[in-house]
């Protein structure tokens, strides 16, 4: 069961408050997105911990019904 | 699962570098998982692969192994280091290269 990208976008930023999300479906078939998560408090935090983070807000869904998600994450300018 | 756990902690340890993938580094059957070889031959250092299709305990173990729930994983001396986003962000960054010198893995 594909997951829209609103409803990607509603749980990281749920999950992360301060997160800024930009989801792109990435093949168009609501199943292939990209994610990119900018978000002040990654500062200090190593690429692991912040992909764990957005993982968690996903709560579960990862690996699961969003097979196909591209992340990548970053703090602010 | 400790037995799981068990067969995983010999697999890591076995060789440097260990990624765990859908398909074979020849034929991999997922995008993420080709992605993930294009970058270890693209930095030309000697890898194990394990295709997690093949054996459904490890496919299971291994998100638990390392509480990560995605496919490809890669592990270095034994640890875990990331996915293939991760993969590609500590690439571009020059990072991956620094790891495996610093880890003097071997080429391939």
């Amino acid at each position: 069961m594909a997951m829209a990208a609103a409803e990607i976008e509603s749980l990281i930023r749920t999950g992360i408050p301060d997160a800024v999300v930009e989801i792109s479906d990435l093949a168009g078939d609501g199943d292939h997105y990209a994610a990119r998560v900018v978000a002040e408090s990654f500062r200090g935090q190593s690429r692991l911990e912040r992909q764990r983070r957005v993982y968690d807000a996903l709560g579960g869904r990862m690996g699961g019904e969003l097979h196909a998600l591209q992340l990548s994450t970053a703090v602010p300018d | 699962m400790s037995e799981v756990k068990a067969r995983i902690d010999e697999i890591v340890n076995a060789d440097d570098v260990v990624l765990f993938m859908k398909g074979s580094a020849l034929f991999p059957q997922c995008g993420f998982s080709s992605r993930a070889i294009a970058i270890l031959d693209h930095l030309g250092v000697a890898y194990e692969t394990v295709d997690v299709l093949q054996d459904a305990e490890i496919r299971q173990g291994i998100k638990a192994y390392s509480d990560w729930p995605t496919i490809p994983q890669l592990y270095v001396k034994g640890e875990f280091v990331g996915g293939s986003d991760i993969m590609m962000e500590m690439y571009e960054a020059g990072e991956l290269q620094q790891l495996f010198e610093e880890k003097r893995v071997r080429a391939a």
